[in-house]
């Protein structure tokens, strides 16, 4: 592995990012780098700083100090309203659905579309027609077509399908950056087949995916290169190609450490 | 999920195979007011075949006069309800900015304070629902601020506004002559046969259009639902749920204001003691009509229906000569009824 200067800007870039909540310390100086069109995974132990760095870059939290950019501009979210509207989506391990709105309701919560003309206006009536119909098409263009009823109360799907109306979410609004933490914890093998299947279209429609997630062989079955969080630290970014899962785990535990020129710092794509 | 098929096309599918109860749950859980329906029915048949006096226009008339108040305050409980907060307070507001329209209209004249509101009792009862909006202003002020639980926070404010009332106002109560004809407009009636509308009936049926368009056609209204449903959820989804949430309190606010002011006309004088019940009752229609206190479900229909029940069972319990401890049973043991069947409900799979 050579380590080349890249000249492709990363689409997400942090720098030194430091996040204490009191006296624990959740980042110490962590960097991430995130190239277009790539599937970076984020591995790393209970504790070990990954949620925290993804949340800084989803608006959820503010770092304490440090820099991050998307697309070369320096960026400041300080909610997850402004990451969205940055073009920058995350599904949270917690989903962040409602159960009791139906999905069209989950797809537009806090962007809903309103009429034109007067009704929009003035008495700010929803275009519920129209956001029921653009739903439909946004599950159908990820490949979940046989929705039946799009006005079905999320807590009435199953763990998978609530988790594909999350992704659903994302993947209709992103323009720039999915964030998916954990996105296979709660489901079953066929499942989270779907789910790596989903990650794998958004990457060929051109977005950039952070994936998040403690099962390895998943992580090596999509990632194009896998970023080793180690005490609020990025330990080492390594191809999943020249590193094995041991090796993986190894890096996580501090067993191994792996010199830079041996790490995957440019893009693989 | 049932099959082990492939392709993603399976993530959303239905299961056909349930059960009727299965099926009668799913119908339930999409329309919540329907059991609180089908409730109010029953009860309107049975009381009418023990006393056929119950269905007389004059009866029917009477019903509608007694749900007006606890009607409209239930509106302003419901909307609350639905973020998982409560309003213990909302009688004693309710007195509050109702004790400050009359006092505004008849006494503040003789002593100069305020004239403008003697002479013209339009701004004595704007004033009035003023200080029922800055009610709604405090406690949302309490609840979203210093981050206290609504329960707390209204119970507290109960003895405030109460205790407010009375030193504020003295323990007086203005009788009707006293008052000027706008503040007792609402008491007003249209007589269609021998049925009399009161005006302020047909205010709480517009407020309940209004409301109930706001809460279903409007994002305001879909994030109430989304802030009571998972707060969390709603917050990570870019909804303030702060600004919401206080924004509710001070809707209530404004809808306790009007409520004083047809109580005004209703009653026909401004009395300084609140009805006790008046809390419980609010809280008992929004129960009874479908609604979870635990936030996120329910509606506003199901809420007038649970209103119109607690008169109806009233009416109709007297009405069949019996004794008044047989409502509060009966009113107790409706809301336990109303509170397992929503804790089935929300059992709900597809």
């Amino acid at each position: 592995m050579t380590t080349a200067t890249s000249t492709v800007t990363p689409v997400m870039q942090g720098r030194n990012l430091v996040k204490t909540f009191g006296r624990v310390v959740g980042l110490d100086g962590a960097d991430l780098d995130l190239f277009p069109g790539e599937v970076l995974a984020v591995v790393g132990d209970n504790g070990a700083g990954k949620s925290t760095l993804i949340k800084c870059f989803s608006g959820a939290h503010v770092p304490d100090s440090g820099e991050m950019t998307l697309n070369g501009n320096k960026i400041t979210f300080r909610s997850t309203h402004e990451a969205r509207g940055a073009g920058v989506e995350t599904v949270f391990q917690t989903l962040a659905v409602s159960p009791a709105l139906d999905i069209a309701s989950n797809l537009y919560l806090g962007r809903e579309v309103r009429k034109g003309g007067f009704m929009g206006t003035v008495f700010r009536t929803l275009d519920k027609k129209r956001m029921r119909q653009e739903s439909a098409q946004h599950l159908k263009d990820l490949g979940i077509s046989t929705l039946q009823n799009i006005t079905q109360a999320v807590e009435t799907l199953s763990g998978g399908q609530r988790q594909a109306v999350a992704v659903a979410r994302c993947a209709a609004f992103g323009s720039q950056v999915i964030i998916l933490d954990e996105p296979t914890a709660a489901l079953g093998v066929n499942e989270s087949a779907r789910v790596l299947k989903m990650i794998q279209d958004l990457r060929d429609r051109g977005l950039s995916v952070i994936l998040i997630s403690h099962n390895m062989p998943q992580v090596f079955e999509v990632a194009d290169r896998i970023h080793v969080a180690r005490l609020g630290k990025r330990a080492a970014v390594v191809n999943p190609q020249s590193h094995s899962m041991n090796d993986v785990v190894a890096i996580m535990t501090g067993a191994m450490t792996v010199p830079v020129e041996e790490q995957q710092l440019t893009p693989v794509r | 999920m049932s099959s082990p098929g492939s392709g993603t096309a399976e993530l959303v599918e239905f299961e056909q195979n349930r059960t009727p109860l299965q099926r009668l749950q799913g119908v339930l859980h999409k329309y919540p007011y329907l059991s609180p329906l089908i409730v109010l029915v029953v009860a309107i048949v049975v009381f009418y075949l023990l006393n056929d006096r119950f269905l007389l226009p004059q009866n029917i008339s009477f019903i509608t006069q007694q749900t007006v108040v606890v009607g409209t305050l239930a509106i302003a409980q419901t909307i609350i309800i639905l973020t998982a907060g409560i309003d213990l307070s909302i009688g004693a507001a309710t007195t509050l900015a109702q004790m400050t329209m009359a006092n505004l209209a008849v006494f503040v004249t003789a002593s100069n304070v305020l004239p403008i509101a003697g002479q013209n009792p339009y701004v004595a009862i704007i004033l009035g629902i003023g200080v029922g909006v800055l009610t709604g202003v405090i406690n949302g002020f309490l609840i979203v601020r210093l981050n206290l639980p609504p329960f707390i926070v209204t119970l507290g404010t109960l003895s405030v506004f109460t205790a407010l009332t009375l030193i504020l106002f003295k323990a007086r109560t203005i009788q009707a002559p006293e008052m000027p004809e706008v503040m007792k407009w609402l008491g007003n009636t249209i007589k269609i046969g021998d049925f009399s509308l009161l005006y302020g009936v047909i205010l709480m049926l517009i407020l309940y259009v209004i409301f109930g368009y706001i809460m279903k056609n409007t994002a305001w209204g879909t994030h109430v639902y989304a802030v009571g449903d998972d707060p969390v959820a709603a917050e990570l989804s870019g909804i303030s749920t702060k600004r919401v949430i206080f924004s509710v309190y001070v809707v209530a606010g404004l809808i306790v204001g009007i409520a004083g002011w047809l109580t005004i006309g209703r009653v026909g004088s401004a009395s300084p003691n609140p009805d006790p019940l008046l809390n419980l009752d609010t809280i008992t229609a929004v129960v009874i009509g479908g609604t979870s206190l635990f936030g996120g479900r329910g509606t506003l229909l199901g809420t007038l229906i649970g209103a119109f029940i607690i008169t109806v069972v009233q009416n109709g319990l007297s009405l069949a000569g019996l004794d008044q401890a047989y409502r509060v049973l009966a009113i107790g043991l409706l809301v336990i009824a109303a509170v397992a069947i929503d804790q089935w409900i929300r059992k709900v799979k597809a």
